[in-house]
């Protein structure tokens, strides 16, 4: 395994050359500037930092504000409160009006750990996806993160991107293919496809290595973009395998299996398996021991691929 | 030994355990559980009408920690109450346990409802307390809250609410020790004029050194002779406290004491206690 970065440490350092660059990008945090790591941004550029305080709601609703008089909106606090909390603020004030406001989220997921469930956002990526005009990203490493966060300060309209709080793999060293709205493939294989996307994207190439072994060949595809969703893709593989996994590292309903399904229903419908986590609420423990309880490893991608396998006779 | 000094050693024995939990566990909030270590050991060891070996009890008093993430000093309160085996509270936010990194029901016998989302304990206290209006049970309803936490708009819905429907058997504790995650309240988003605001929205305010029993006793017999409106608890108090090294430090808010400063943190507690018992 190479080098480990959290992708919210990738979000602090990018945000402070963004603040470089636009000097009408304003950020936002509520109570959270450490947490987020947009306290960077905030000892650079202390003129365009806003701590909202505990009140995620408002910070959503000032953000939008902010938005409208041409300022690019960072708005950052956990995943759970920005897409739960403030919901309806992000539906209506940011996405109804389409304003420029990128709602970034770090602690996405369960691998927040020990703070337990009230802190473990596994619906916020159903919560997002509906909003019409929202983009929806979750980059599986640092690398990834960085392009995102640029793509999303460059293109015009609301964005939800979702960190994570712990230090992951990084699977792109010196480049990655991100492009806005694009999945992209990472091997070749004819026999099924693995759709991953943030953290669940390294555990289904270590999948891809163990399935290959026992002569499995996957096809591994970056599905950071969740919406807008790159239809084209996930046909072409369907078509090329007949056999489709998802892994994500959220409720199965809602977010990219939820997605891929979609899409596969509705043009070439081939079986499918969702890995992701299955109609329960998170709990305290380490990110490693939560992933094993909840189905979220590369052993449960190689088992979901297996089965996949069979359905597709 | 009276009363005064034998709550003043089951507080010790509340930090004494926050302490010695967070270590174990490597992570949780020393510094906001620390602080409401004096409220909540006059509650759970003198106020509170409850039942430990019958946490059901319909006719108990409830106590909601609005504040979660300080459920350290709660778990302490609910084993040294009898609640669960104390041995239990080593297994903090360890995975499987029943204390999780913040309070559910679910899981941890005496915990009333699910909290930790800042702002969501104090309007479920005000259902609480609402149901036993409808019901015409004499319970009362106990919530502590964060002067962080305040800044939250659904708290001012819950003030409005409590007064509307006159519930004079809510009670909240206010845990005013002037620190959030991000610095002092004052600096990150002030909720100032704190007692006005109160005020102002109809409830009864009792303004208290959170640290001093008697204080805290006395509000607490003044909030329920109260009639038609719900008292709020001002608590002056210290983040950290009774741990030099932790005391208005804003890092031991979410950032466990290591070995060596619980070890040192212990030693202070243990001296306090001899201290008291001479
Ligand atoms: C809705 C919500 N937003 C953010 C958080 C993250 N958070 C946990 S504790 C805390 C600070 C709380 O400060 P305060 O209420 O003053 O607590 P205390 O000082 O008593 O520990 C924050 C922002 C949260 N738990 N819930
Ligand atoms: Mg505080």
């Amino acid at each position: 395994m190479g080098k480990l970065i959290a992708t919210r440490d990738a979000f602090g350092e990018v945000l402070v050359e963004l603040g470089e660059r636009y000097k009408n990008l304003v950020v936002l945090t509520a109570d959270l500037a450490e947490s987020t790591r947009t306290n960077k941004f905030a000892s650079r550029f202390p003129d365009r930092f806003f701590n909202m305080g505990i009140a995620e709601q408002n910070m959503m609703g000032v953000a939008a504000g902010l938005a409208s008089c041409d300022k690019i909106v960072v708005a950052s606090s956990f995943a759970i409160f920005s897409t739960g909390r403030a919901w309806e603020q992000v539906r209506y004030s940011i996405c109804h009006s389409y304003l420029n406001v990128k709602v970034v989220a770090t602690h996405g997921g369960i691998s927040v750990g020990e703070d337990g469930s009230s802190h473990q956002a596994t619906e916020d990526l159903s919560l997002m996806r509906p909003l019409p005009g929202m983009r929806v990203v979750v980059p599986a490493d640092a690398t990834e993160t960085k392009l995102a966060i640029r793509a999303a300060v460059e293109t015009d309209g609301p964005f939800y991107i979702r960190l994570g709080r712990p230090k992951i793999p990084v699977i792109f060293e010196d480049s990655c293919p991100f492009q806005l709205g694009k999945g992209y493939r990472l091997t070749e294989g004819e026999d099924v496809a693995i759709f991953a996307c943030g953290v669940m994207l390294y555990q289904a190439l270590e999948a891809e290595k163990n399935l290959r072994r026992e002569g499995v060949k996957a096809q591994v595809i970056n599905m950071s973009t969740i919406k807008p969703i790159d239809t084209q893709i996930i046909i072409e593989a369907a078509k090329a395998t007949g056999a489709v996994v998802t892994a994500e590292e959220h409720q199965v309903t809602g977010g990219l299996g939820s997605a891929v399904s979609e899409v596969l229903a509705e043009n070439f419908p081939v079986p499918l398996e969702r890995v992701g986590i299955k109609d329960r609420f998170g709990e305290s423990g380490t990110p490693e021991e939560l992933f094993k309880k909840y189905g979220l490893t590369a052993r449960d991608i190689e088992e979901a691929a297996k089965k996949v396998l069979r359905r597709k006779g | 030994m009276d009363k005064i000094t034998s709550l003043k050693i089951r507080a010790n024995q509340l930090r004494q355990d926050v302490i010695e939990m967070t270590a174990e566990a490597g992570s949780g909030h020393p510094g906001g559980s620390l602080s409401a270590a004096d409220i909540v050991a006059c509650l759970y060891f003198e106020v509170l009408r409850h039942n430990p070996k019958n946490p059901k009890w319909p006719d108990r008093d409830r106590f909601v920690l609005s504040k979660g993430h300080a459920c350290p000093v709660l778990y302490s309160a609910l084993a040294r109450s009898g609640y669960f085996p104390v041995e239990e509270l080593r297994t903090l936010r360890k995975i499987g346990s029943r204390l999780q990194g913040h309070p559910d029901n679910r899981k941890t016998p005496g915990v009333e409802i699910c909290s930790g989302s800042l702002g969501q304990g104090i309007s479920a206290a005000v259902g609480m307390a609402l149901a036993g209006k409808i019901d015409k049970k004499s319970f009362r309803v106990y919530v502590l809250i964060g002067d962080g936490e305040i800044e939250e708009g659904q708290v001012w819905e819950a003030a409005m609410s409590a007064s509307h429907y006159k519930l004079d058997n809510l009670c909240a504790i206010l845990d005013y020790n002037g620190l959030q995650i991000d610095g002092p309240i004052r600096k990150v988003m002030s909720p100032e004029p704190i007692k006005e605001k109160w005020l102002s929205f109809g409830w009864h305010t009792v303004e208290i050194d959170g640290h001093n029993i008697p204080e805290i006793l006395d509000a607490f017999s003044q909030a329920k002779q109260v009639k038609g409106k719900p008292t709020i608890i001002i608590a002056h108090t210290t983040k950290g406290k009774g741990v030099s090294f932790m005391e208005n430090v804003v890092e031991f808010h979410g950032k466990a004491p290591a070995k060596e400063e619980a070890k040192k943190a212990l030693e202070e507690l243990r001296e306090e206690v001899r201290q008291w018992e001479n």
